[in-house]
C-alpha cells in the first residue's frame, strides 16, 4: 500500500488528537486513515490546472454584524453544561497556564 | 568571551482591539464583570452555533494595516488552528494564517537621532481564549469565558531589531499609533497589548540567523528589557560551551529574573491549521480602504509636527504632551479654551505631571475638565488668584475635579489687590520686624524676601505678591 502510516505517526495523531488508543483501536484507525489518504490520491489525479482553490462553496463574502450589544448574561447556561462547577466558575483539572 | 555576538530580534504584539462586543458574537467585551457573564454559544464552542464577524474588527485591523504601511490583503479568510486547553472552549482558534488582513508594512523608530525600519511581515485578526484561575483548595484550575472571543490583532515583525532599545522604540511606537487611531488602549500591562519576543544569537558578521526561542509573558517594558538581556547571555553560554540552543519556548519569570521551557500545550506545533468553514472570506475594495484612510485621525508624527508649527512649544513638551493621546486631548481642548497654548503647557508639564508622578497615575488615568484649567490660567493672568492659590486649587482640580470658581470663593481665596488694606498690613509687618528693616537698610536685598513671606503669612497667602513687593519697596 503506497500509503502507510507508520507506528510512529498514529502515536503522534493521536497525542495531537489528545486519544488514549489501545493496541487494537491503532490498527484500527491506521487503517482508516490510510483509506482516507487514499481517498485525497484519488482526488488528486484530477487535473486542477488553472483552477483557482477555493475554500467555501458559495461566492458569499463579507457577512458582518455592527459592534453592538445583543446578548445578555449568559452563564447560567454555560454553566449548565459544565461537568464540574466552583462558584461561577467551570472547574477544570489543575493546568499550568 | 573572545567572540563578538549580536542579538536578532522579532517581535509577536497581540493587540485587543477597543470593540464593544466579541469578534464573533453580539457579547459584551467590558472589563470586570462576574465570571462568565459576558458568554454565549458562540463564545463558549457550543455545538451547532455560528460565528459571524464583527465588522469594526476588520475596520480597526485595515485602520492599522494601513497606519503600519502594510499592504491590505484583497481576499482574506479566517482559519482554524487546533489545540486542546480549556481556556479554549472549540478545541481551536480563529485565527488567520493562509490569508492574514495586512502584510509586508513597517514602522520607522528613531534611536538617539537614528532612524530606522522594522519591517511587519504579517498582521491578522484572532480571537483571545478564556482566563484560567488557579484554585489551591481542590488543586483544580477554574474558568472564565468572559474574555473568551475578545478580537485581537496579531502584529509579526521581521527579525529586524538587535537590542531592548530598539525593541522598546517599536513597541512604543506601534502603541501611540494604534491609540491615536482609538483601536485599543494598547496598555502593556493590562494586557491589552502583549508581546513575545523571539530572539537569537550570531557572531558578528554572520549572516544566517541563529536557532530562536521564543518568549512568552512579558507584561511590562522593564521585563522585557531584562528578558532579552537575560535570554541573549543564556543563549551566548550555552555557545559557548559548545551546546545547542533548542527551538522551544519559554515563559520568564520576571521575579527570578529567568525564563524555563515550557511545556503541554506549546510542544504541539502541528496546530493542523485548515480554513473556517463557518465564515465567508472577506473581501476588501479600494474603495472601502480609501474610506479608512479618509477617516484616519491625526497621528502622532503629525501632531508633533502640528504642535511645533502652531503653538511653539518647547519640543520635548511637545513630545510629551503627544507621548499620549489622551494628555494631548485635555491640552487641546484646554488651549481652545483658554487660547494660551504656553501656558497650558506650562500647567500640565510641571504641575500635571508632578501629580501623575506622585499617585502613581497613568496619564489615561487623568480625569478633570479641560475648562477648569482655562478658568484657573484666566483667574491667575486677571491677578485674582496668585500662582501659590492656583496650584493648590489645580491641585484639587486634578484630583476630586472641583468647581474651582466655587472653591475659590467659598473659600475666599481671591487675591487681594486692595492697596489701601494692604499697606495696613504691610505697614505692621515693617513695624514688627525691625531687624529686618535694618538688615535692608544696610544693603541686604534678600531681606525684603522676609518681609514679603511675612506679609503673605498675614494676609492667609492671598495677597498680590506683586503689589506687596512694591508697597514694601515704597515704605521703606
Amino acid at each position: 500500500m503506497s500509503n502507510h502510516i507508520s507506528d510512529e505517526t498514529i502515536e503522534y495523531v493521536g497525542i495531537l488528537a489528545q486519544l488514549d488508543l489501545n493496541e487494537e483501536e491503532k490498527v484500527k484507525a491506521k487503517e482508516d486513515m490510510e483509506q482516507m489518504l487514499e481517498y485525497i490520491d484519488t482526488l488528486n489525479e484530477l487535473d486542477t490546472e488553472g483552477i483557482e482553490p477555493k475554500t467555501h462553496i458559495s461566492d458569499t463574502t463579507n457577512v458582518f454584524r455592527e459592534d453592538v450589544v445583543t446578548n445578555g448574561d449568559g452563564s447560567d447556561d454555560v454553566l449548565a453544561n459544565a461537568p464540574l462547577k466552583k462558584d461561577e466558575y467551570l472547574s477544570v483539572p489543575k493546568t499550568i497556564g | 568571551m573572545s567572540k563578538q555576538y549580536e542579538t536578532v530580534i522579532g517581535l509577536e504584539v497581540h493587540v485587543e482591539l477597543a470593540t464593544k462586543t466579541k469578534i464573533f458574537c453580539g457579547c459584551s467585551t467590558e472589563f470586570g464583570g462576574a465570571p462568565n457573564t459576558h458568554t454565549c454559544p458562540v463564545c463558549t464552542g457550543q455545538p451547532g452555533s455560528l460565528p459571524v464577524l464583527n465588522k469594526q474588527v476588520v475596520e480597526y485591523a485595515m485602520a492599522i494595516g494601513v497606519a503600519t504601511n502594510c499592504d491590505i490583503t484583497p481576499i482574506c479568510k479566517f482559519d482554524r488552528k487546533n489545540y486542546f486547553y480549556p481556556d479554549n472552549p472549540q478545541n481551536y482558534q480563529i485565527s488567520q494564517l493562509y490569508l492574514p488582513i495586512a502584510h509586508d508594512g513597517y514602522v520607522e523608530i528613531e534611536i538617539n537621532g537614528k532612524k530606522k525600519k522594522v519591517r511587519i511581515h504579517e498582521m491578522h485578526m484572532e480571537e483571545d481564549a478564556g482566563k484560567l484561575i488557579h484554585d489551591e483548595w481542590t488543586n483544580s484550575s477554574l474558568v472564565d469565558y468572559n474574555r473568551s472571543g475578545v478580537p485581537l490583532v496579531e502584529i509579526v515583525s521581521e527579525p529586524d531589531m538587535r537590542n531592548a532599545d530598539e525593541v522598546m522604540a517599536y513597541l512604543e511606537k506601534l502603541r501611540l499609533i494604534i491609540q491615536y487611531l482609538g483601536a485599543s488602549d494598547a496598555k502593556l500591562h493590562e494586557g491589552s497589548m502583549r508581546a513575545d519576543v523571539n530572539l537569537s544569537v550570531r557572531e558578528v558578521g554572520t549572516e544566517e540567523f541563529g536557532t530562536r526561542t521564543e518568549m512568552k509573558n512579558l507584561n511590562s517594558f522593564k521585563a522585557i528589557a531584562r528578558a532579552i538581556e537575560g535570554e541573549t547571555k543564556r543563549q551566548i553560554e550555552l555557545i559557548e560551551d559548545g551546546r545547542k540552543v533548542v527551538q522551544e519556548t519559554r515563559r520568564w519569570d520576571d521575579n527570578k529574573e529567568s525564563s524555563h521551557a515550557m511545556r503541554s500545550k506549546e510542544d504541539a506545533k502541528d496546530y493542523r491549521y485548515f480554513p473556517e468553514p463557518d465564515l465567508v472570506p472577506i473581501s476588501i475594495s479600494k474603495e472601502w480602504i480609501s474610506e479608512i484612510k479618509e477617516k484616519q485621525p491625526e497621528l502622532r508624527e503629525e501632531k508633533l509636527a502640528r504642535y511645533k508649527e502652531e503653538f511653539e512649544i518647547p519640543k520635548y513638551d511637545a513630545e510629551i504632551l503627544t507621548g499620549s493621546k489622551h494628555l494631548a486631548d485635555i491640552f487641546e481642548e484646554t488651549t481652545k479654551l483658554s487660547g494660551k497654548p504656553k501656558k497650558v503647557s506650562n500647567w500640565l508639564m510641571v504641575e500635571g505631571l508632578r501629580l501623575v508622578k506622585e499617585n502613581n497615575m497613568e496619564m489615561e488615568d487623568i480625569h478633570f475638565k479641560p475648562a477648569s484649567l482655562a478658568i484657573i490660567i484666566d483667574l491667575v493672568d486677571k491677578g485674582e488668584i496668585n500662582n501659590q492659590v492656583a496650584k493648590e486649587v489645580f491641585e484639587l482640580v486634578f484630583k476630586e475635579d472641583i468647581d474651582p470658581e466655587k472653591y475659590i470663593e467659598e473659600k475666599g481665596l481671591k487675591s487681594v489687590n486692595d492697596t489701601d488694606e494692604l499697606k495696613k498690613v504691610v505697614e505692621e509687618i515693617i513695624a514688627n520686624n525691625p531687624k529686618s528693616v535694618e538688615d535692608y537698610h544696610n544693603g541686604k536685598e534678600k531681606a525684603i524676601g522676609f518681609l514679603v513671606g511675612q506679609t503673605m503669612k498675614a494676609m492667609k497667602g492671598k495677597a498680590n505678591p506683586g503689589i506687596v513687593n512694591k508697597l514694601l519697596k515704597e515704605l521703606l
